[in-house]
């Protein structure tokens, strides 16, 4: 049976005790968490409707990791690395339109036009999250192109530091009050589901961008510039794209749309601060793993799926193993899911990409 | 067609204003400010005040700039390739970064940017048009600064080869000095007041400084020393090599081992006396940098070695740490002593080595660098959750954890009679961590194990073609690398005495990552370099410590772009590199 499994590539050809081992672990994993599950599900503590709100919220988070998580898979698509530092590009654009959002508040503009608002501070936003964006490409990435692995990422590390501590020095460590507009205040009856308004309006950007972008990429020539790019450069490079300039235009979209998801973010938690970057950052690549890294649909399902898990995740699967106050245990849950990914299935739900990376 | 000469000139103005513009933002990100408050330079004949590191900083800045061009123009003029005169590009260049600093004046003088920049204060438009105010005065002056140090620079920079490096360092020599004047001061004071020896020392540094800042004359005695070293020792040492080699052989080896033995032994004996000599604070300060050492040979191993970029190196600290506070606080009732908890806590620290090495295994570069940042950050998170409380104490620790080590008052030879307080007694066992994971890295780098790792790091499927068990080579690197960190942990805990779920967050791993990075990357003197350079100068200077993660970040990224291989790069590095300049010359 051995043979067969390993003839069909279900296995691989070479079995070694870790591979064992690992596999033993996933099970009891596994194991562990329909249990968690069902107990959670017997003891009955959540409604229904409470269970749909859960996972509202999710999508809520979703969408915004899944717009961060489009910039980390339209870089790797094309260079190849990881862009540690897009955390940073996104909180830049979120922190830096909280100047705007106070003026825009201060002279009574938010209430009056909230949707106009929203949309200037969403372009504002996307504007400075590119500019960052496209400076490190040119001051700290451009240099390294065609530099051993771990020479690009190491740079992207301290870029990211730079950039929170440079933050940190313009616009001080205090966390500031995002302001919210009256008619964003208050929740949306759906029955007896009570969904806040935020939220609607959150997943509606966030659709309405990710949409954008798909038709970007497919049906305009410089989408399909980048398309050819990610698929061969020096081809590409051959039949007379600029692919320097689709590399820069590669890091300025994924840059706007962190903006842009720096603003819904904000949003949502209503403050900002320099160090609100790093986590959703690293969420966001999780997403883009969990997708597919370097697959466009697959950063949008793997963010929504990410959201989800995270905020269902800990009633659900932690709740029935008496583990008190499970919703700490979120983003443990967050990174085990990055980790079994990566360790499990490297390519994502939807990537089919060979992963063998040096 | 060799660019042309106006073309260079344009590339020169263009890094002018990049310097400007890095000059600025750390204007804007508040550093000068910070810096204002440390003199540098006692002013002539004693009147007047002191040039603060701020000043010396920003001159510095526009100083480096002009080097920099100039050395980028200098040199003999090829075919493809029309260089300017270097003192023309460089003073375009200086006047160019003042012009920034100028424009900024002009901008922050008449609209009101601190509801945004907290940093961009009246201060900063007096400092950086030099007192200048916003009037005419105001942007002609940092102009007009800005192009004559960059002039001095390119002066610099043209010096022969024979005297460059040495007024190169004797200036450093001279900023680091003023820098440290308040610590070396306060260290001498301290020396002289506890016993009577260190007069002549004592002496000498009131000689060098004046009340506030190098004195004149201590800043020609540096910059004198400086230059002799560098001029003077090149040809003394050739003349002891010549000689050395005309021994015979047999005298030469035995020669070669008595000097090395005099040397560690006179190293073990200042190792030992520092922590008694100098007093608690130093010795902290030593402690700090004893541990992040320690870890940094472990981290080494891991990535400088076998090429496996760790993110999650803090794990193991924290894991290290923590059983030694579990086993032996009396909070949890076990109540072991340090000496017999610290194996259970090196065995506990292997094995997590070969949990959390295992599921690895699989992923290469960047995917491994992200799986172990999810692990230390999940170790983190359990750490401070309720779920664990019971036994780690969540948010609020683990308190009153024994000292490893006690030294009753007595009296010292050398030192004198006196009480030692934990920081000073937790540098000996500190040390001996150090010697044994300095002795473990050394003996291991030229194993079969040690070449193994290398020829991982160079390619997984050679090596592995080469019949390395990859397997097990990794799962090695990584349970050595944390032995170290445990051992650190462990150490740390004991230090401390107090431990926090806070006290183990990436900023760890990033900061033990950085000093091998700036030291060189499997590099084992390099550690050292990266350690006292990242950890024990920004210790010992508090106002930096705002700025440490953004200046680590920058160095990275430096590093990387410029010198990959670091400050003390090992000897293969520095041979592919030559090796690597070598044909395209």
């Amino acid at each position: 049976m051995l043979e067969t499994l390993q003839r069909r590539r279900i296995l691989p050809a070479r079995l070694h005790i870790t591979d064992l081992i690992m596999g033993v672990v996933g099970l009891l994993l596994v194991l562990l968490i329909v249990y968690g599950s069902i107990r959670s599900l017997a003891i009955g503590k959540y409604s229904g409707v409470q269970w749909l709100s859960f996972v509202v919220a999710g999508l809520v988070q979703g969408s915004v990791y899944a717009l961060i998580a489009l910039g980390y898979t339209l870089v790797y698509g094309i260079l190849r690395m990881i862009n540690f530092a897009h955390g940073e590009i996104f909180m830049a654009g979120a922190f830096t339109t909280y100047f705007l959002a106070e003026s825009i508040d201060g002279r009574g503009w938010l209430d009056a036009h909230p949707f106009l608002s929203l949309i200037a501070m969403m372009l504002f936003a996307a504007l400075v999250s590119m500019l960052v964006a496209v400076m490190l490409e040119r001051i700290a990435y451009r240099p390294l192109r065609g530099a051993p692995r771990l020479i690009p990422l190491i740079t992207a590390i301290g870029a990211s530091f730079f950039l929170q501590y440079t933050f940190r020095g313009l616009y001080g460590s205090g966390v500031e009050r995002y302001p919210r507009a009256e008619a964003f205040k208050g929740d949306l009856m759906l029955g007896s589901l009570a969904i806040p308004k935020v939220d609607l309006v959150v997943i509606v950007s966030a659709v309405v961008l990710m949409l954008a972008l798909y038709f970007f990429v497919q049906r305009t020539k410089a989408g399909m510039a980048m398309r050819a790019v990610s698929e061969d450069k020096r081809v590409a490079a051959l039949m007379g794209i600029d692919v320097d300039g689709v590399i820069v235009m590669t890091f300025g979209i994924g840059g706007a749309l962190a903006g842009a998801a720096g603003v819904l973010y904000a949003l949502i938690f209503g403050q900002v601060q320099f160090f609100m970057g790093f986590i959703p950052g690293l969420k966001a690549f999780t997403a883009a793993v969990l997708g597919g890294i370097g697959n466009i649909p697959g950063a949008m399902l793997g963010g929504l799926f990410l959201g989800i898990v995270e905020s269902v995740g800990p009633f659900l699967f932690l709740e029935g193993l008496g583990v008190p106050s499970p919703n700490q245990l979120k983003d443990a849950i967050a990174f085990t899911l990055l980790v079994l990914v990566l360790i499990f299935r490297p390519t994502g739900i939807l990537g089919e990409r060979v992963t063998k990376r040096a | 067609m060799p660019r042309s000469i106006q073309g260079r000139l344009g590339a020169a103005a263009a890094s002018g204003v990049y310097g400007g513009l890095a000059l600025l933002l750390a204007a804007l990100v508040g550093m000068f400010e910070q810096f204002a408050k440390r003199p540098i330079l006692a002013p002539l004949a004693g009147r007047g005040e002191p040039v603060t590191l701020d000043l010396v900083l920003l001159l510095g800045g526009l100083l480096v700039i002009g080097y920099l061009v100039a050395r980028r123009s200098a040199g003999p003029d090829s075919i493809a390739v029309a260089k300017p005169v270097p003192e023309l590009a460089a003073g375009l260049a200086g006047a160019a970064a003042g012009l920034v600093l100028a424009l900024y004046v002009l901008t922050a003088s008449r609209i009101d940017l601190t509801g945004i920049l907290i940093n961009a204060k009246p201060f900063l438009v007096d400092f950086l048009s030099l007192g200048g105010g916003a009037g005419p005065a105001g942007l002609a002056r940092p102009v007009l600064a800005g192009l004559l140090l960059a002039l001095a620079g390119a002066g610099l920079a043209l010096l022969p080869d024979r005297w460059r490096p040495g007024v190169n360092r004797g200036l450093m020599a001279v900023v680091l000095l003023g820098t440290l004047q308040s610590v070396l001061t306060r260290q001498v004071d301290w020396v002289t007041q506890s016993r009577r020896a260190g007069g002549l020392v004592a002496a000498v540094v009131d000689w060098v400084y004046a009340n506030k800042g190098v004195a004149p004359r201590g800043v020609l005695a540096i910059l004198a020393l400086a230059l002799a070293l560098s001029v003077g020792v090149r040809p003394l040492r050739a003349g002891l090599e010549r000689r050395f080699r005309r021994l015979p052989a047999d005298q030469q080896v035995r020669s070669a081992r008595l000097l090395r033995g005099l040397r560690v032994t006179l190293l073990l004996c200042l190792l030992m006396w520092l922590p008694l000599g100098l007093g608690t604070y130093p010795s902290d300060v030593m402690d700090t940098v004893g541990i992040y050492i320690l870890m940094g040979l472990g981290l080494n191993i891991v990535v400088g070695f076998a090429g496996l970029l760790d993110l999650g190196y803090v794990a193991f600290y924290a894991i290290g740490a923590y059983t030694v506070a579990v086993l032996t606080s009396p909070a949890s009732g076990i109540g072991l002593g340090f000496w017999a908890a610290l194996p259970v806590a090196l065995l506990v620290s292997i094995g997590f080595g070969i949990v959390l090495g295992i599921p690895v295994l699989k992923t290469h570069g960047d995917y491994l660098a992200i799986i172990t940042l999810g692990f230390g950050e999940i170790i983190r998170i359990l750490a401070i959750s309720d779920a664990l409380k019971p036994w780690l104490g969540g948010a609020r620790g683990i308190q009153l954890i024994p000292a490893a080590l006690r030294i009753p008052l007595r009296r010292f030879p050398l030192v004198g009679t006196m009480d030692p307080q934990l920081q000073q007694e937790m540098y000996y066992p500190i040390l001996a961590a150090v010697g044994l994971a300095l002795y473990l890295a050394w003996r291991l780098r030229g194993s079969r194990y040690g070449r193994a790792w290398m020829a991982l790091r160079e390619d997984e499927e050679v090596a592995e073609a080469m019949g390395i068990n990859l397997v097990g080579t990794k799962l090695f690197a990584f349970a050595t690398g944390a032995t170290m960190a445990g051992l650190g942990g462990a150490l740390f805990a004991s230090k401390v005495q107090t431990i926090f779920p806070a006290s183990f967050n990436l900023l760890i791993s990033i900061n033990i990552l950085v000093l091998i990075i700036v030291g060189g990357m499997g590099s084992i003197p390099g550690v050292f370099v990266g350690a006292l350079a990242l950890v024990a100068l920004p210790e010992l200077l508090r106002e930096f410590s705002d700025f440490r993660l953004l200046l680590y970040g920058v160095v990275l990224v430096i590093m990387m772009l410029n010198r990959p291989e670091g400050l003390w790069p090992t000897a293969i590095a520095r041979r592919e590199l030559s090796s690597k300049e070598a044909p395209s010359a």
